[in-house]
């Protein structure tokens, strides 16, 4: 009754449906080592929508004569042809026991007559949709070491994640050589600094909030790594423009006035008359001024008038930072 | 009475070109014709009226009566319509190769009306470098009866090359007694008024006659002279350069909003949108997809300019103003642009050193500078309003 042993917990239809592409590569390896642990010998066919003829899917999937198990995997399946979606969604009514067929979909409108029709056909759903906040991610570092049965310190998380960047699959391979190189259980951020050092990912935005706040040193190895992982120059600029001219627009407002009240009149939301505020500290109208006329310089030599657009945003920089204390 | 008494101040010009159309004349009847020739630089100051010059000037060649203001040629070539003319306004900020390439075709045929070729090229400094360069050997030796008329601000602004192959005509700035004598016989306007949007104008006289007749335009004027009041603190100077900014925005939006949906709808319609009968599709036919991207990007590219000039428009009033506060300041006997606000030119007067005053009019010119060089308006016009308000930085 080796037959009765079942599919693993495998659903015969599964449909993949998000655009994480590690994620969606994990359960589609999931469902092909669960069928594995059942039936060794199974075979598992890879196919990619685009390429898939009519006719080719019921071959694949009509039982066999010696009663061998498969695995049918259909990648893009937003690109399967009108006739190929109609044989499948057939097939996703009445699967059949020896197959096991997984569909992987990017989401979207395109091929979503699929989608529907395997949902409606009772097919089993998994999403892995894009991780879109750090919190997310945090959670997901720390499920990749509870898989290699390990943990991670919080600020460690928070480190590694600074410095990889928010590709899950560099994320998850980080994690994986992490683990492999160091002995505690619990990896804490002297391991990941050992490892990992710079940020992977820096805004615009991170060095103007560090330019008007005065931090020099930061605000210049930040501006180091944002030009060096490719952010555009005028886009410094321009955030840095934006840090200056909230400063201004607040200091021209009434101190004891509520930011709920100035939010309409300054057209800023709240939090960011929150941050100003904070900001303003220790900068004078001189100051401010002088700083809004480099940033007007930095954005005449980014856009050609300088030679050097790096040179000319660390001078800009410097001469923010210099501003702040001139009263 | 002839076309050429429709140019404002410009009675040397004048002079020249009407010779220029007699000997144009003689050439036609056989002769040598000297004084003729088959490149012409328009140049002069903004408002000076260069294209009206060059287009009085085709009328006087393609007239059988050199111009004589009333006949079918001239009055076809003031309206635009006369075959012989090719008239070319760039719309966006610069005028490439490839249209340059076309034009010179355009401009290579015979003449249908048996005088001459005519092609009138505005704002002809908006060619890039390499049209410019297209044009030389067009411009160097045209067939027999072509004749260009090129109009650039400068002599300058066109490349030596083609500077070198033309002769230049210089218009100047008319005077403002000169602008206001044509607002009032042309346009009706009171001569009280005429008078005061010609100095505020300052020999402009497009921008005279704006002024004249278009209420928001003066309304704008007054928004911008108030400017240098209004600003006190760090924070009015930011607001003033937003207000700016969006009045420059929101002109480009009227301006272009309405023009690019029927030049869209037109697009389509040439691409068979909508079409209906046997064989034929709803949607556009091949290349329409292209040719509506290409339409896009010069509507886009038409807004910036429009953006741009309406702010140049306004730094243009703040320069009038810091000018005038300087010429109070030296007591110096000139004409006032701003005539009508001495009391508040007396009190900026007051209030502020000469070399300040010339620091903030070099302030006014480098945003013009910035905002031609691409600077984010925004950030030009902000860094322009705090050296206004402190000119010390």
């Amino acid at each position: 009754m080796w037959h009765a042993a079942g599919m693993g917990n495998a659903a015969p239809v599964t449909l993949v449906s998000g655009d994480e592409e590690l994620l969606a590569d994990r359960a589609v390896a999931s469902v092909v080592s669960s069928v594995r642990a059942a039936e060794p010998t199974a075979e598992v066919h890879d196919l990619v929508g685009a390429k898939v003829e009519p006719g080719e899917l019921t071959r694949l999937m009509s039982p066999s004569l010696f009663g061998d198990r498969s695995v049918v995997v259909v990648r893009n399946a937003q690109d399967l042809t009108k006739d190929v979606v109609t044989e499948t969604v057939k097939y996703a009514a009445h699967p059949s026991d020896d197959v096991t067929l997984v569909l992987v979909h990017p989401g979207g409108v395109k091929g979503k007559a699929l989608v529907d029709g395997v949902k409606k056909a009772g097919a089993q759903v998994v999403t892995v949709a894009k991780l879109t906040k750090a919190g997310e991610r945090i959670d997901f570092i720390r499920n990749e070491f509870r898989g290699l049965g390990r943990t991670i310190a919080p600020a460690a998380a928070h480190a590694l994640l600074d410095a990889v960047g928010s590709d899950l699959r560099e994320l998850a391979a980080a994690c994986s050589q992490l683990a492999f190189d160091t002995q505690e259980k619990t990896v804490g951020e002297a391991a990941v600094a050992r490892y990992h050092r710079g940020r992977a990912e820096v805004s615009g935005f991170n060095v103007a909030d560090m330019a008007v706040e005065g931090k020099l040193a930061e605000a210049l190895e930040q501006l180091r790594w944002a030009l060096s992982t490719g952010v555009a120059p005028v886009l410094i600029v321009s955030a840095l423009a934006g840090g200056l001219r909230s400063l201004a627009k607040v200091s021209g407002a009434p101190r004891n006035a509520n930011e709920n009240q100035l939010a309409g009149r300054l057209g800023m939301p709240p939090w960011k008359i929150r941050n100003a505020r904070r900001q303003l500290n220790g900068w004078g109208p001189e100051g401010l001024s002088r700083a809004i006329q480099a940033v007007a310089t930095a954005d005449e030599q980014v856009k050609g008038g300088g030679t050097d657009a790096a040179y000319a945003l660390e001078n800009t920089i410097q001469t923010i930072v210099h501003s702040r204390n001139g009263r | 009475m002839d076309v050429f008494d429709d140019l404002v101040g410009q009675e040397q010009a004048a002079t020249v070109l009407r010779r220029a159309a007699a000997a144009a004349a003689e050439v036609l009847a056989g002769g040598r014709g000297a004084g003729m020739t088959h490149a012409w630089l328009f140049t002069g100051p903004p408002g000076s009226g260069r294209f009206d010059a060059a287009k009085a000037f085709a009328a006087a060649l393609l007239c059988p009566d050199q111009g004589c203001g009333h006949c079918d040629a001239c009055h076809q070539v003031m309206i635009g319509s006369h075959p012989d003319l090719e008239s070319v306004r760039p719309q966006g900020l610069s005028y490439g190769v490839k249209q340059t390439r076309e034009l010179i075709l355009r401009a290579a045929g015979r003449s249908t009306m048996g005088r001459w070729r005519v092609v009138l090229f505005d704002d002809a400094d908006r060619a890039t470098e390499q049209a410019a360069n297209a044009l030389l050997k067009a411009i160097e030796e045209p067939p027999p009866r072509t004749v260009w008329l090129l109009c650039a601000p400068a002599p300058d602004d066109m490349i030596i090359t083609i500077r070198s192959r033309c002769r230049v005509v210089t218009l100047v700035t008319p005077s403002s007694q000169a602008v206001a004598h044509a607002l009032v016989t042309r346009d009706d306007v009171a001569p009280g008024v005429a008078e005061s949007v010609a100095r505020a104008a300052q020999g402009d006289l497009a921008r005279a006659r704006r002024l004249a007749l278009d209420e928001s335009a003066r309304g704008r004027r007054e928004a911008v002279l108030s400017i240098p009041k209004s600003l006190t603190n760090v924070g009015e100077c930011i607001a003033a350069a937003e207000k700016l900014v969006k009045t420059a925005d929101e002109d480009a939006a009227a301006a272009t909003a309405e023009l690019n949906e029927s030049e869209i709808a037109e697009l389509r319609a040439i691409y068979g949108e909508g079409s209906t009968g046997k064989g034929l599709n709803k949607g556009l036919v091949r290349g329409g997809a292209g040719a509506l991207k290409e339409l896009e990007t010069a509507q886009k590219s038409r807004a910036t300019r429009i953006k741009r000039e309406s702010l140049d428009t306004a730094l243009l009033d703040l320069m009038a103003f810091y000018r005038d506060v300087l010429a109070v300041q030296f007591g110096a006997p000139v004409e006032l642009a701003n005539g009508d606000r001495r009391a508040e030119l007396e009190a900026a007067a007051r209030a502020s050193r000469p070399e300040e005053t010339l620091k903030r009019t070099a302030a006014i010119m480098r945003c013009r500078e910035r905002l031609a060089a691409n600077v984010n308006p925004q950030i030009a016009v902000e860094a322009l309003t705090l050296a206004l308000w402190k000119p010390g930085n």
